[in-house]
């Protein structure tokens, strides 16, 4: 079991234990407190009823929400990356920040045509974030070594799947939104069953390939230079292939069948360290993506908005129209925030946040945004390279590489690089499953770096070391 | 396992690349495309943030930007809104804007280099930003009397009125016409089915400007061009003699080209040049644009202006044309204002205003003045001359071809003691044109001694007459009363 070891009490060797950097996580925590608050006082500037002190409360209980984060990690995960939470946290107040702004444009369009003023979408943000991290700390708290994870792996997988496979399978009224089956209706309450079950799914062939290691490595024939595996060892991939699809045609779900089947595929080749898999992954890809679009109706529409929107301006490319208009109209540095108009692109507040910050912060900003998620990737990866074990290394490539593919689909989608698939940015995006399950995906991957980093886990249990002159000698056994 | 792991990190950097170029090739390559997209509201909607300058004829605010308590600060409103539409056009949020309105955007936004200096002030002093106005060379009088008189019998048509000296547009009406107001209004249902109605064929499209977007077969009223190539060319005098004929037989076809109402022009076999003018005999004049040939034609008819691409009064019109003329039995047909001949409202008041100006052609001007929001003046339009299109001689004797033509239409409307110089046109047109009521031209200048206006009036589709309209009896009684109300303003 691992425990945490302050720095203060480092052992009979003081200095001897690494920084636990997390007076560098609360100054970076104060920081992005400092820029989310400035970047609501710059949205109440441009608004009519001007700056009022209320922003400052605002600032604080923000400092506050993941100043308790902060401390959390202190107790459960001293020696968690620094960057990766600032950074969510970051994320996170900017896409409040954004909701806020969208709400104060709703409301005053109301307003104007003298309909009713929406509630707004800020409160169960706010919620939201609140529960997530919570979250948070309860993964902290109650997964003291992430290993102890693998040992549930095919639990997790089971239900995984499970949950992944029940919007598809309930009938529309309780899980179809907009045209996408990924929901689960109970009660009030709209859950995304899928945003979970992405996190057990890769806890789950984290584990199973560790196990199954050397089944993938078993080479086949050798095609072109490279070693094809054996067609029998193809079956996982087959599998994945095949439950993505399903996804597609059951659920009507581009994006999450694309993450689901690019996480599995990723985790693969980094377990196996075989290029082989990640070509034979993307034949699949592209065989799946030829089909999808010759026969199925969704995937059409989505192709053709993609390829020209404004062929269809007043239906399906629409949305995207008016999401390049936003961008095009933000330039380089942006309208500044609270002086565009973000909300005429609907959906704004979800699937198309980022074209809403494009618009208001310009490209310098939409490419800090994306700056911010690639430090999370690239801590996450750098977790992946130096913990020790395989599942540890596994998961954290996973978790890490989840959030790299979704902005990709996400950003990439908003801004026309490749066609619109319906994922959420994850922490800017409003969404309560999304938030949550990238809480709980976080808490795993500040799990996992602390047993990276921390000196307790980078050696084996120390024994106390005894002078060498005082050493016994030691009995082998005989073979 | 940390190759891979390598490698999958080198990958999301990769991907995260592609996204910041193709983000660079959208809001910094492309920005401007997609900022200035006509469909893109977003400039609009901070446009109505400003106060957006006036539209101003004859001291009279015609379009003008007044302050609401909506989101939308400012809501743009036409006096006499139908009337002056075809010169303000229209500022709708939904629809962007049209006319005037959109072709004098920039000062009336205040984006214009000229407003630069004043922008600046605006920006040290603190003063609140607002657009320049545009003040118009219209006359209210004669505006009204020109949509009036097409408004009052239901005519669908367009009234053109120029003063020949400067090539300013006294009036330009259309009908039908529609109200700008519901078009800019906030209310987008309004705005809405304004815009439908306005678009909608069956109400005769009242949002298309039928004095400068529409071109229609001239008729008879292109006499006029085929007599001063004639003359220019030195080919015919106006005692030449042509034939009298009631038909004439195309060139290598059995075709009749007749007379109006299968007339002969005159008792013997050949008449004068002016004589057939008078009479607008069609078999004279498809035989006289023969004599002429095409290549003088079409030189006389580029010295006045039909075919020019990129005329705009600051509205772009619409450019006339001859159409292809492959052989002499197309000539011939050319020659009457037939065949693909088609022609503007405004080129037809432009050639009109020519030969009245002595056949120097003044460019059609809309805008006078261009003036700060203080109403100082930023910047003059002016008179400004395009070419010489004819010898002041052969322009003083056309004048004299259409007075005598003018005197032997009939009395209706004319003015006592001003002597007018005119042609009627009676236009075929459609797919079966002998039982499709006609298109009714009457282009016109007054007084012919010293010319002070030069109109074209157009009727459509025999206006309330049927398949018996004519030039004479639809358009000219028009005509005359738009000349009437512009001598009374320039006396």
């Amino acid at each position: 079991m691992v425990t945490a070891v302050p720095t203060t009490d480092a052992g009979a060797q003081p200095g001897s234990a690494p920084p636990t950097k997390r007076s560098l996580e609360l100054v970076m925590l104060a920081f992005a407190a400092i820029v989310v608050t400035t970047a609501l006082v710059l949205v109440e500037l441009n608004q009519p009823q001007g700056v009022t002190r209320s922003v400052l409360y605002d600032g604080a209980a923000y400092l506050a929400l993941f100043g308790a984060a902060h401390v959390a990690v202190r107790r459960f995960a001293p020696y968690a990356d620094p960057l990766i939470l600032p950074c969510v946290a970051l994320l996170n107040g900017l896409g409040l920040v954004m909701i806020h702004r969208l709400d104060l444009a709703d409301a005053a369009s109301a307003a104007s045509v003298g309909d009713r003023v929406p509630a707004g979408n800020l409160p169960h943000q706010i919620a939201w974030t609140t529960f997530g991290l919570a979250l948070f700390v309860g993964v902290l708290a109650l997964v003291r070594d992430h290993r102890m994870l693998a040992r549930y792996g095919y639990t997790c997988g089971l239900v995984g799947l499970a949950a992944l496979a029940l919007p598809g399978l309930l009938p529309s009224a309780v899980s179809e939104v907009n045209g996408a089956k990924i929901w689960l209706r109970l009660g009030g309450l709209t859950i995304q069953p899928g945003e979970f079950a992405k996190i057990l799914i890769m806890i789950f062939v984290a584990a199973f390939l560790v196990t199954k290691r050397d089944l993938f490595t078993t080479a086949g024939r050798k095609v072109l230079g490279m070693e094809l595996p054996r067609a029998r060892d193809l079956a996982p991939l087959l599998a994945a292939w095949g439950i993505s699809l399903g996804v597609l045609v059951l659920e009507k779900d581009l994006g999450t069948s694309l993450m689901f089947f690019g996480i599995v595929l990723v985790l693969i080749y980094v377990a196996t360290e075989r290029a082989a898999w990640m070509v034979i992954g993307l034949i699949f890809f592209l065989g799946g993506a030829t089909v999808s679009d010759m026969i199925f109706k969704h995937v059409q529409q989505r192709v053709t908005a993609w390829i020209d929107p404004f062929s269809d301006y007043d239906g399906a490319g629409y949305q995207m129209a008016q999401s390049l208009f936003g961008l095009g109209t933000g330039g380089v540095f942006g309208t500044g925030l609270g002086a565009g108009r973000p909300d005429l692109v609907p959906e704004a507040h979800t699937d198309f946040i980022t074209a809403a910050i494009g618009e208001e912060l310009g490209f310098v900003g939409l490419a800090a945004v994306l700056l911010t998620y690639l430090l999370v990737v690239m801590r996450g990866m750098r977790t992946a390279l130096t913990v020790r074990d395989t599942f540890g290394k596994l998961l954290a490539a996973g978790l890490a590489f989840a959030i790299g593919l979704e902005v990709f689909i996400v950003v990439g989608g908003v801004t026309k690089l490749i066609p619109l698939t319906g994922l959420t940015a994850p922490f800017l995006a409003y969404g309560g499953s999304s938030l949550l399950a990238n809480y709980i995906l976080v808490a795993l991957l500040l799990r996992i770096s602390h047993a990276a980093r921390s000196p307790a886990a980078s050696s084996p249990p120390r024994k106390p070391v005894a002078p060498l002159a005082e050493a016994r000698t030691e009995m082998v056994q005989r073979p | 396992m940390n190759t891979p792991l390598r490698r999958v990190a080198l990958a999301v950097m990769g991907m995260i690349v592609l996204l910041l170029a193709n983000a660079t090739y959208i809001q910094v390559v492309n920005a401007d495309t997609y900022r200035t997209d006509p469909r893109n509201r977003r400039v609009l909607l901070d446009e109505y943030s400003r106060q957006r300058g006036e539209i101003i004829a004859g001291g009279l605010p015609v379009a003008s930007s007044a302050e609401t308590s909506g989101q939308l600060r400012f809501l743009r409103r036409y006096l006499d809104g139908p009337m002056y539409a075809p010169v303000t056009g229209y500022y709708s949020l939904r629809y962007g804007a049209g006319g005037m309105e959109n072709a004098m955007d920039s000062v009336l936004n205040g984006s214009d280099g000229r407003l630069f200096v004043r922008r600046l002030s605006d920006l040290v002093t603190g003063r609140e930003p607002s657009g320049g106005s545009v003040e118009l060379t219209i006359n209210p009088a004669v505006q009204r009397v020109a949509y009036d008189q097409l408004t009052r019998r239901g005519y669908t048509g367009a009234v053109v009125a120029i003063k020949p000296s400067t090539g300013e547009i006294l009036a330009m009406a259309s009908t039908p016409s529609y109200d700008p107001n519901q078009l800019s209004s906030h209310d987008g249902a309004q705005q809405e089915s304004a815009w439908n109605a306005d678009t909608s064929a069956q109400r005769g499209a009242p949002l298309t400007n039928r004095a400068v977007a529409a071109i229609y077969p001239p008729g008879s009223t292109f006499k006029l061009v085929v007599t001063a190539a004639a003359l220019e060319a030195g080919k015919a005098t106006p005692q030449s003699p042509l034939t009298a004929a009631a038909a004439l037989q195309l060139e290598n076809t059995t075709t009749l080209l007749h007379n109006f109402a299968d007339q002969p022009c005159g008792p013997g076999a050949t008449v004068t040049l002016k004589t057939a003018l008078v009479r607008s005999c069609n078999a004279a004049f498809a035989e006289l644009a023969a004599t002429v040939g095409e290549a003088d034609l079409r030189k006389q008819a580029q010295l006045l202006g039909i075919g020019q691409q990129d005329l705009a009064i600051p509205t772009p019109v619409t450019p006339s044309t001859l159409g292809a003329i492959p052989d002499v039995a197309a000539l011939e047909q050319s020659g009457i204002g037939q065949r693909d001949v088609a022609l503007s409202p405004l080129q037809n008041a432009m050639i009109a205003a020519t030969i009245a100006n002595g056949g120097v052609r003044m460019k059609p001007q809309l805008v006078r003045n261009i003036l700060a929001p203080d109403l100082s003046v930023l910047d003059r339009t002016g008179p400004e001359q395009v070419g010489v299109a004819m010898s002041r001689v052969t322009a003083d004797q056309i004048r004299d071809l259409m007075v005598a033509a003018e005197n032997s239409y009939r009395n209706d409307g004319k003015i006592n003691g001003v002597s007018i110089a005119a042609k009627t046109g009676t236009a075929e047109h459609g797919a079966d044109p002998k039982n499709t009521p006609p298109h009714g031209w009457y282009v016109a200048f007054a007084p012919a001694g010293n010319p002070q206006v030069a109109i074209a009036v157009l009727v459509e589709n025999g206006g309330d007459r049927n398949l018996e309209a004519t030039g004479g009896s639809l358009a000219a009684p028009i005509g005359r009363a738009v000349i009437g109300a512009a001598l009374q303003g320039a006396r």
